[in-house]
């Protein structure tokens, strides 16, 4: 356990470290040899990893933390960051916001850490970001939560490896209007995860023509479900979807019992099943229905070769399952997130030349002047484009289609499509 | 959906769950009844046969419904005997004391929590159902020709949630029996009415509290083994038992088995019934602040007596 | 010296040191300290309904969330600024516990338990149905520049640190002094009997209804507080989990002592920090900590020390 001692070294390295950071400040051209030799002498980049091992949200934690070993692994590989090593101190924020604040203090005041990086859940991140931004600790959320470009939060918060869930659901009115239906029923959970969902989804509907007939909102940790079906109103021609929790494949048989071979159109969101195998008994039902995908589970025909280096890298095979257990099936719609995130901290600590916790509102700055994340290994789900003012990427967004227990790709939206006007710019609030 | 389906549907959903809730209530019942102790683990007992159940099932392969029938019996006897084990390790050295069983039962669930994390991991796993077709549900109209059949479109259950009532309601005939026709229901009993005159009768009390706490436990985890088809095991999902069995043995009524069933068809029935009319968060609340009202004009519950 | 002398020596002394630890704590146990405090204080506001009047609520988190969106709702809808904000938080505190002693009061012991954690739970639904107000459970922040209290920031570590401990300090000696008093005396006394006390002609209901507003007002402050300090409101707060702490708190520190409620909050904040940096099964340690502790320490920690050695201890 590293207490403040590591304080008093760095404070007399930092002075040789700065110098050959400045050196080394175009890193990317240096060859593989030449940034090793620093590493054994360098202080390692300490990133505080806060991840959700216990509570609602381990199921993702766990693959979250394999993702992020794995792209830690690689960039230390490749000579780590600025010729200094990567290391994740992790810590488990128990899916709560008064721990992930508490936890976030301890990557700042006790670890050491640079950076703060990793929480998925939104009200942990709403709960731990003030905190972060108070200690003006660099806080690189994965969370899909449309909490960073609303503006709720500081300047200090950014979500640049994964895109939020208003640019996620508003693209895919189109293609659900023009394919699916035009009259929609949405069933989701009534909490503000599912709220997102109704507001931005009714909204995007209107505009391409369609109408949302109904919002069924179920009640947190309900486990059954059969007795809200029948306030789905007949002429539903498309069924939307995004029950979260355990309960999920409940609620999949449920609405299988209830419709029988008469259902509507299906659209849901992966959030409902990851981690768990499409071809468990009792999905059978949700064959021939839609899924949001953020990066598709299953290898498709037209899988890229970072795609593959990417699930080497990680584990998981073809299915998006663990390659040592198959039953183990990965949270791989979000997972990415946190490499993505890591490579763009990687990216942005080499540009401003980051030495140390002095170089925090530099890194800050570095990052927001980001703007087109090309597909490439650092960035396998696809091309990004960043915006520095909202502190939030936009991607593209895939639509899959399940076919005898498979998800095969049915379509991409464009990256545009998913844009949505600015609520806040970040860079005119100070450091 | 017409009023009077939507009803039906709404109320037999409610009595799978009421059915669970009362074999996990009368469980906590008989704990709290004989012991006077607060459990507050006794959602993770039944947690424990879910996860026994599923690793059961997992285990023997060949048709789900052997699976089942072993977990049926495996997962129950299993928590049963981890129950006991901490009853004579633990509670017996408190001395039963009240707030000390809290603490220690607390205790006992983090433990429980995180060893079932630890090993089962934090994933939600599906147990097939022993036998699962649907069930389309008739209705009748009053047509030309008089009343008629027919079937409206949702309304619907399945033989599976069907066998569940049965079973539930099969158990806890077996439960009252026990309790009331042989010598070891008389000596639970007789320790519930007065635990010191039990003693001056030698009566073990230590053992039939080790017993008792094992029948609470195994009966929620039974519970919990006939519901597993429908839900998943997962190792958070104690928490609500816990809360829902609770309300129900206090509104039931301390100390009476009868009425802690009636509570749990009340609860279970209401709270499918209730969302009928009203948004699901809504009739929640609802639901939450009936119960509470219900003890405050009433604090012995519906079938308790005024004592202390 | 006499007993009360010596508590107030004691007490006293306990807020001197934690002034003074203020300048010596590396920032990170200072940071800690702070959030300690403040829950510390709540586990005071529940101490005097359970380790005095003897009445175990479950439903505490409904007093604790009530003072939190009484100051973080009328911040962020209405523009109050951070000292209304907290007399608003303050009264919301009155008049729940008000409300819910008038119809609890009418049950005791399990049935009480019961009824505070049914209005608790309808407490945390109602936040999440009026989500449109409350943001449920993803909750709100309270921006930096609407937490100046006074020209004072209350975000820099050292203010907050002083006004967690001006919150504690004053709880502390509130129940310090609730205690030595009559009336506390006479909870006391309702603790052990009640039909005796009632006998004596006491009317124990206008005490255990005292007692009740009391509690809840100071754990609706302490919750108040927390929302200002650290800047975020949630509906995580009223869950049925903050309903446990507090009872676990006090239970470990020694229920019925002035004392107990912040040693508690203290030893089970350092054994979760402690332990989640030995092991990610963190809770199993903290799980095993409280078997052993209530097998062998009953009274919990001060009033294992109150039984032992200080029986002046108050």
């Amino acid at each position: 356990m590293t207490e403040n001692s590591s304080t008093k070294t760095t404070t007399s390295r930092r002075g040789a470290i700065r110098t050959l950071a400045g050196a080394a400040a175009g890193a990317a051209t240096m060859p593989l040899w030449a940034r090793y030799t620093h590493a054994q002498s360098a202080e390692p980049i300490r990133i505080g990893f806060q991840v959700h091992r216990t509570g609602i949200g381990a199921a993702y934690g766990r693959w979250y933390d394999r993702t992020t070993q794995a792209a830690v692994e690689l960039i230390n590989e490749g000579g780590g960051i600025n010729g200094r090593p990567v290391e994740i101190v992790a810590e488990d924020d128990g899916t709560d916001p008064k721990r992930g604040a508490e936890v976030v203090e301890k990557f700042a005041n006790q670890h050491g850490c640079d950076i703060g990086f990793g929480t998925l859940f939104s009200h942990v991140v709403i709960g731990s970001a003030p905190r972060a931004g108070e200690l003006k600790l660099p806080y690189f959320v994965v969370s899909e939560g449309h909490h960073v470009a609303s503006g709720m939060l500081n300047r200090y918060t950014l979500q640049p490896g994964i895109t939020d869930v208003k640019s996620q659901v508003q693209a895919m009115a189109p293609y659900v209007t023009r394919n699916l239906g035009k009259k929609v029923t949405m069933v989701f959970p009534d909490f503000a995860f599912g709220h997102d969902h109704r507001d931005f989804f009714t909204e995007a509907v209107k505009r391409e023509g369609g109408e949302v007939l109904a919002h069924i909102a179920i009640p947190p940790a309900e486990t059954s479900f059969t007795k809200y079906f029948p306030k789905i109103p007949r002429e539903t021609e498309v069924l939307y979807h995004v029950m979260v929790g355990p309960a999920v494949l409940t609620f999949v048989k449920e609405l299988g019992e209830f419709f029988g071979p008469q259902r509507p159109e299906m659209f849901g969101f992966i959030d409902s099943l990851e981690a768990v195998a499409m071809d468990s008994p009792g999905l059978e039902y949700l064959d021939g229905t839609y899924f949001w995908e953020g990066m598709p589970r299953h290898v498709q025909a037209d899988q890229s070769d970072h795609d593959k280096f990417y699930r080497e890298a990680v584990g998981v095979d073809n299915r998006g399952a663990s390659v040592s257990d198959p039953t183990d099936i990965s949270t791989y719609a979000h997972m990415f997130g946190c490499w993505e995130t890591l490579h763009v901290v990687k990216e942005a600590m080499e540009t401003a030349g980051y030495a140390g916790p002095g170089d925090r509102a530099a890194l800050v700055e570095a990052v927001e002047a980001m703007t087109d994340m090309p597909h490439s290994r650092s960035h396998p789900q696809g091309a990004k484009v960043f915006n520095g003012k909202t502190h939030q990427v936009f991607g593209h967004q895939y639509i899959s289609r399940v076919e005898d227990g498979r998800l095969v790709k049915v379509h991409t939206t464009s990256i545009e499509d998913t844009f949505y006007p600015d609520e806040v710019d970040y860079t005119k609030r100070a450091l | 959906m017409d009023f009077g389906p939507y009803i039906l549907l709404a109320s037999l959903e409610g009595a799978v769950t009421a059915a669970v809730l009362a074999l996990t209530a009368v469980g906590l019942s008989l704990v709290f009844g004989v012991m006077r102790v607060v459990n507050i683990a006794h959602g993770e007992f039944f947690m424990l046969g879910a996860v026994i159940a599923w690793w059961v099932a997992q285990s023997m392969g060949g048709h789900p419904a052997v699976g089942f029938a072993a977990a049926l019996v495996i997962a129950p006897l299993a928590v049963a005997a981890i129950a006991v084990a901490a009853d004579m390790t633990i509670l017996k050295r408190l001395d039963y004391d009240p707030e000390r069983t809290i603490v220690a039962t607390i205790g006992l669930l983090y433990i429980i929590q995180q060893v079932t994390l630890m090993t089962y991991g934090p994933d939600a796993r599906p147990v097939e159902a022993p036998f699962d077709t649907r069930l389309a549900i008739p209705w009748i109209e009053r047509g030309e020709g008089g009343w008629q059949l027919y079937w409206p479109w949702g309304l619907g259950t399945t033989s599976y949630k069907l066998a569940v009532i049965g079973a539930a309601v099969a158990v806890l005939i077996g439960v009252w029996l026990l309790m009331s026709r042989t010598r070891i229901g008389l000596v639970m009993r007789a320790t519930q009415m007065d635990r010191d005159m039990a003693l001056a009768f030698a009566i073990p009390v230590e053992k039939v509290y080790a017993l008792v706490f094992g029948l609470g436990a195994g009966l929620a985890a039974l519970g919990a083994v006939l519901i597993v088809p429908i839900q998943q095991a997962h190792y958070l999902m104690g928490a609500d038992p816990l809360l829902l069995s609770f309300i129900v043995v206090i509104i039931g009524g301390l100390g009476s088995l009868p009425g802690t069933v009636l509570a749990a068809v009340f609860i279970g029935l209401s709270d499918g019934i209730i969302s009928v009319f009203f948004s699901p968060t809504l009739a929640k609340i609802l639901a939450t602040l009936l119960v509470g009202m219900v003890l405050v004009f009433r604090p012995q519950g519906l079938f308790g007596s005024r004592t202390a | 010296m006499s007993a009360t002398r010596r508590s107030l020596a004691l007490h006293g002394g306990l807020i001197a040191l934690l002034f003074a630890l203020q300048f010596v704590l590396p920032d990170y146990h200072h940071g800690n300290l702070a959030r300690i405090m403040v829950l510390a204080s709540y586990a005071v506001g529940y101490n005097i309904l359970f380790g005095y009047t003897g009445l175990l609520s479950l439903g505490h988190a409904l007093f604790f969330a009530a003072g939190m969106y009484g100051m973080g709702l009328t911040i962020q809808h209405l523009g109050f600024t951070p000292a209304p904000a907290l007399v608003a938080g303050l009264v919301t505190g009155i008049v729940v516990s008000a409300g819910l002693a008038l119809l609890a009061l009418r049950t005791s012991g399990v049935a009480f338990m019961i009824v505070t954690l049914m209005f608790a739970q309808a407490g945390y639904l109602t936040i999440l149905y009026f989500g449109e107000y409350t943001r449920g459970d993803e909750g709100f922040v309270i921006q930096q520049a609407e937490r100046v209290l006074w020209g004072i920031d209350l975000s820099d570590p050292t203010n907050r640190y002083f006004a967690a401990l001006i919150l504690f300090a004053i709880c502390l000696m509130a129940c310090l002094h609730l205690v030595q008093r009559p009336f506390g005396k006479t909870l006391v006394a309702i603790r052990e009997n009640e039909e005796r006390v009632r006998m004596l002609g006491y009317d124990t209901f206008a005490h255990k209804l005292g007692a009740m507003i009391v509690s809840g007002t100071i754990s609706a402050t302490a919750g108040a507080v927390y929302g200002l300090l650290f800047g975020y409101v949630g509906a995580s707060f009223a869950s049925v989990q903050y309903s446990i702490f507090p009872l676990l708190w006090v239970l470990l520190g020694g229920a019925g002592t002035v004392l107990g409620p912040f040693i508690g909050t203290l030893f089970m904040f350092y054994l979760i920090d402690f332990s989640s940096g030995i092991t990610t099964a963190y809770m199993l340690i903290a799980g095993v900590a409280l078997v052993v502790l209530t097998l062998f320490a009953p009274q919990g920690l001060t009033g294992e020390l109150r039984r032992r050695l200080w029986r002046w201890l108050p």
